[in-house]
């Protein structure tokens, strides 16, 4: 383990964090709270001071050797660190009180997950949920990634960064866009931001015209709602939701939430003019289909509970658009719909939306990797001289790949049931324990039963429970091995 | 600049170490997947599997928009065949080949016109070529020339009983008669930039600039006493042994290849009428001695194994053979190792072809004329020289170099001006026009000659 250089990249993380929580001290000047500007300031200087500490550890000497196992410590290591630290100021401002609260919804808000503790938010400083719906967005392209953008050209031994790019980017094979990281990580960014202030855009202009929701789209909603779902986390700044908004900004929140949960490099293709690759790609096709199916599934279902079909289709809508690419935001109680549509909940809480977008879940590419590689399988196993690849959009899969997802679903199915019997230990009922493990791990927000479904919260989990709830919201988010590979003692040793 | 290198053996790698670090957009195409694993995971470029030489493979490969293609696989047909392949696809690609079999070194000259190639490199001639040229001037390890031929960087290593051992460079000129500038000292796998306090020791290679015309006496003050080569024996009859015994034979020098493969002695004696060829195992002393060894005025080791051309080099230097010259395929890794055996000159094939292609590349990405001319690495890729001529927009100029504020590793080692030479020292200064050698270590990435001030 080369720890030199992880303390360095640990540093300039925290440094990054601290330069990010910038806004929010601004915002809590702005609106005159008091208790919040205290509790920036604070967080800031423990934050810059621990970065610090982690850079004077790396002075010196330092080998450039920076392999898989560094990569991934680098990825697990630095998002805990951000879960600790991004939780200063909920509880340094009281707004949160017991520490362990406060990080869980940092981890919650970083892995952009959305589950919370909090019951009613309205009440809280501006400043403090503008920082709770920002860790999304910070989360949902990853740090590291930033970092990477970052990164000075043609530095000696800069391949390295791959294996940081390969540790925190979601999918089962990444790869870069172009040639060099640092324009592959700028590119990415650039294109998130671009489509960031698109929605926000759209939300704050709409919420000048459209007037028909219970709480008007102010400035400030448009931005926490774009950023939330820009990285498909699922923090609302009212107790009501999504549902309190117009429905002009549901209706945009619902495209945004299928944008974001689109492989970006389909949109680096669409700049480069290439249309065809596009609309030929398999997982796109896939992702779409399968929504589609479910939106028809859902409306079907819950058109006799509605006035009109038009308000089931956009409830419909809405919630697969939030499952699928794991946002979260609910703008009605789905635990309240007939009882299919619930295997149809778990389904989309599972399969998340596409690899390399800012979205949580097992992704549809797994999902068809898993399923062409089980009819491969199938005919070898009636004719077992036959010789067959599985094929993604023509090409073959390297059978690395597709033995790394076997190991990768093995793991999930694994820790998801360790987590399941731990939380269980709580006293919950089934459905409530299964399905809170289950939408942290996918990074999706809500779950099934009163407890944790759209309209609770994660507030009554005890200490034990929010622990392995936090870990598996880490487990999720990183796709299991950085986490694991920090419980591996061969990460730790020198060789 | 996007560039494509197509083949990532020996050469392909280095040439992507040296291109990455450079700051290129970087595609590698290989068949090997393995090998792009690990090309991928060590530098910043991206990686495709596939046949370099089909239109598809290269079009996923960015060739429709890049600058430059360089085709590195080992075979010669493939990499002729990529190139016109690209060309197809851009017709304004540059294109770079390695072509290294000597049945189409005949007709090097046509096929660069036919196919519309822009540079073809052959490794092994380029090492032959080298190792001639020390073989003309025995006693330097290592020979680099600079201003069309006026300046020599060269490269000699301190032994016991030379009058060099324990002198200060400040007291250089009471030992030797030729204005001489020590650019760099290695010392123990490590590279010093020395100063006039420096002391040197036993067992220190040293490089120096020095006049080309004065490299006659520089080996008489050396103590060397230098003669004609009259016999040189070549262990192993491979591709650089090949173009080796036509040039030597071209200069009336008797040679002699030995080498294990009967088929190979019988190709390369059809191949080269005047030249003895032996079979026999170059791995058994009392073969190597049956050959005359200990008699011979050189032997060069040039197996395609590395630690073979070792031993035998170390058994030709323990049999007092004058001149003892080594080639090493991957000298990178073991250069520590190997720069302590004191082996005498090495030779790395791949090393001088990716110079080639480097000094190509660099002098394709400037249309302004300020980025060097020639760059040659040395001391095993430590030290880099480079040789800039002075535009207009050169800083500093006529100015005392003492004055000069230049980055930590870099030194100025000589000027040209008008066709004369000065070895530079403190009161030197440049003018427009001149030719300047800039020395660095390397990793410094001096592209610009603006780059070296602080």
């Amino acid at each position: 383990m080369n720890y030199k250089s992880l303390s360095r990249f640990i540093s300039l993380i925290l440094w990054i964090e601290a330069g990010l929580m910038l806004p929010a001290l601004l915002l809590s000047l702005v609106f005159h709270e008091s208790g919040a500007t205290n509790a920036y300031w604070q967080s800031i200087l423990i934050i810059v001071l621990l970065g610090g500490a982690f850079f004077l550890l790396s002075r010196g000497e330092r080998a450039g050797d920076f392999y898989e196992k560094e990569g991934l410590a680098c990825a697990g290591l630095s998002w805990i660190i951000m879960g600790l630290t991004g939780a200063l100021p909920f509880f340094l401002s009281g707004e949160i009180p017991a520490y362990i609260d406060a990080f869980f919804e940092s981890v919650s808000g970083f892995t952009t997950t959305g589950a919370s503790i909090l019951g009613a938010v309205e009440h809280m400083p501006k400043s403090i949920l503008y920082w709770r719906s920002f860790t999304h967005w910070i989360g949902g392209m990853g740090v590291l990634v930033f970092l990477l953008a970052l990164v000075p050209r043609g530095n000696k031994g800069s391949g390295f960064t791959l294996h940081l790019l390969r540790a925190e980017s979601p999918g089962p094979s990444v790869g870069k866009l172009v040639p060099q990281i640092r324009k592959t990580a700028r590119i990415l960014y650039l294109i998130y931001i671009g489509l960031t202030l698109l929605d926000f855009a759209a939300l704050a202009i709409g919420g000048l015209f459209f007037h028909d929701g219970a709480h008007p789209t102010t400035v400030f909603d448009a931005f926490c709602i774009a950023v939330g779902t820009a990285g498909t986390g699922g923090f609302a700044v009212i107790n009501a939701g999504l549902g309190g908004y117009s429905i002009f900004t549901q209706l945009v929140t619902t495209l945004f939430m299928f944008l974001f949960g689109i492989n970006f490099s389909c949109y680096f293709l669409i700049l480069r003019g290439d249309f065809k690759s596009v609309w030929k790609d398999e997982e796109l096709r896939v992702f779409l289909g399968i929504s589609l199916i479910a939106v028809v599934v859902f409306t079907v279902s819950i058109v006799p509970q509605y006035k009109s079909s038009g308000l089931a289709l956009k409830d419909a809508a809405f919630t697969v658009g939030s499952l699928a690419s794991t946002t979260g935001y609910a703008t009605t109680d789905f635990n309240l719909w007939p009882n299919v549509t619930r295997a149809v909940v778990v389904f989309l809480t599972i399969m998340g939306a596409c690899a390399g977008s800012t979205c949580g879940g097992a992704k549809v590419i797994r999902l068809i990797l898993i399923v062409k590689n089980l009819f491969r399988n199938l005919k070898q196993l009636v004719r077992p001289s036959r010789v067959a690849n599985v094929r993604v959009n023509g090409r073959v899969v390297n059978e690395g790949v597709l033995s790394n997802l076997n190991t990768y679903l093995a793991a999930y199915v694994f820790l998801l049931f360790v987590s399941y019997l731990l939380v269980s230990l709580d006293g919950q009922d089934g459905t409530t324990s299964f399905t809170s493990v289950l939408t942290c791990f996918n990074n999706v927000g809500p779950g099934l039963g009163q407890v944790v479904g759209p309209a609770g919260n994660f507030g009554s989990f005890s200490v034990g429970a929010k622990l392995v709830l936090i870990l598996d919201m880490l487990i999720g988010r990183l796709e299991i091995f950085p986490i694991l590979a920090l419980l591996s003692r061969s990460t730790w040793s020198h060789s | 600049m996007k560039i494509i290198i197509a083949g990532i053996g020996k050469v392909g790698t280095t040439l992507t170490a040296q291109l990455a670090a450079d700051g290129h957009d970087i595609t590698v195409i290989d068949r090997k997947d393995s090998r792009i694993e690990r090309v991928c995971s060590q530098y910043d470029v991206m990686g495709l599997e596939g046949n370099c030489a089909t239109a598809q493979t290269l079009r996923d490969a960015g060739a429709a928009e890049a600058d430059l293609l360089i085709a590195m696989t080992d075979a010669d047909e493939v990499n002729l065949l990529c190139c016109v392949t690209a060309r197809q696809i851009n017709p304004g690609i540059h294109t770079i080949v390695r072509i290294r079999d000597s049945e189409y070194a005949q007709q090097i000259i046509e096929m660069r016109e036919v196919f519309g190639l822009s540079l073809i490199v052959n490794p092994e001639r380029s090492a032959a070529v080298e190792i001639e040229r020390l073989l003309r001037f025995p006693g330097f390890l290592k020979r680099e020339s600079f201003a069309k031929g006026r300046v020599e960087l060269v490269e000699f290593r301190i032994n016991e009983d030379s009058p060099l051992k324990d002198i200060t460079l400040r007291n250089l000129p009471s030992v030797l008669h030729t204005r001489v500038l020590i650019c760099a000292v290695m010392r123990g796998g490590s590279v010093i930039l020395p100063t006039g306090d420096f002391a040197l020791q036993a067992g220190d290679r040293i490089y120096m600039t020095a006049p080309a015309t004065a490299l006659g006496t520089l080996l008489r003050d050396l103590g060397v006493i230098s003669h004609k080569v009259k016999r040189v024996i070549l262990g192993g009859g491979g591709r650089v042994s090949y173009y080796l015994a036509q040039l030597l034979e071209r200069e009336g020098i008797q040679t002699q290849i030995i080498d294990n493969n009967l088929e190979r002695c019988q190709d390369l004696a059809r191949q080269l009428p005047t030249v003895s060829v032996s079979h026999g195992d170059i791995t058994i002393p009392s073969v190597l001695e049956r050959e005359g060894l200990s008699s011979a005025d050189a032997f060069v080791a040039l197996t395609g194994m590395d630690e073979l051309n070792i031993v035998m080099s170390l058994y030709a230097i323990s049999q007092k053979v004058p001149i003892v010259i080594t080639k090493q395929g991957h000298i990178d890794e073991l250069k520590d190792i190997v720069s302590g055996l004191s082996l005498g000159s090495i030779i790395s094939p791949k090393e001088l072809c990716s110079d080639i292609v480097v000094r190509y590349v660099r002098s394709m990405r400037d249309t302004t004329g300020d980025t060097a001319i020639t760059v040659q690495s040395v001391a095993g890729g430590q030290v880099e020289a480079a040789e800039f001529i002075i535009t207009p927009t050169a800083q500093h100029q006529d100015t005392p170099l003492l004055e000069l504020k230049m980055k930590p590793g870099i030194l100025i080692a000589a000027i040209v001006h008008r066709g004369a030479l000065t070895i530079a020292n403190g009161s030197s200064r440049y003018l427009q026009g001149d030719s300047v050698i800039v020395i660095s270590t390397a990793g410094k990435n001096i592209q610009r000659f603006n780059d070296i001030f602080a």
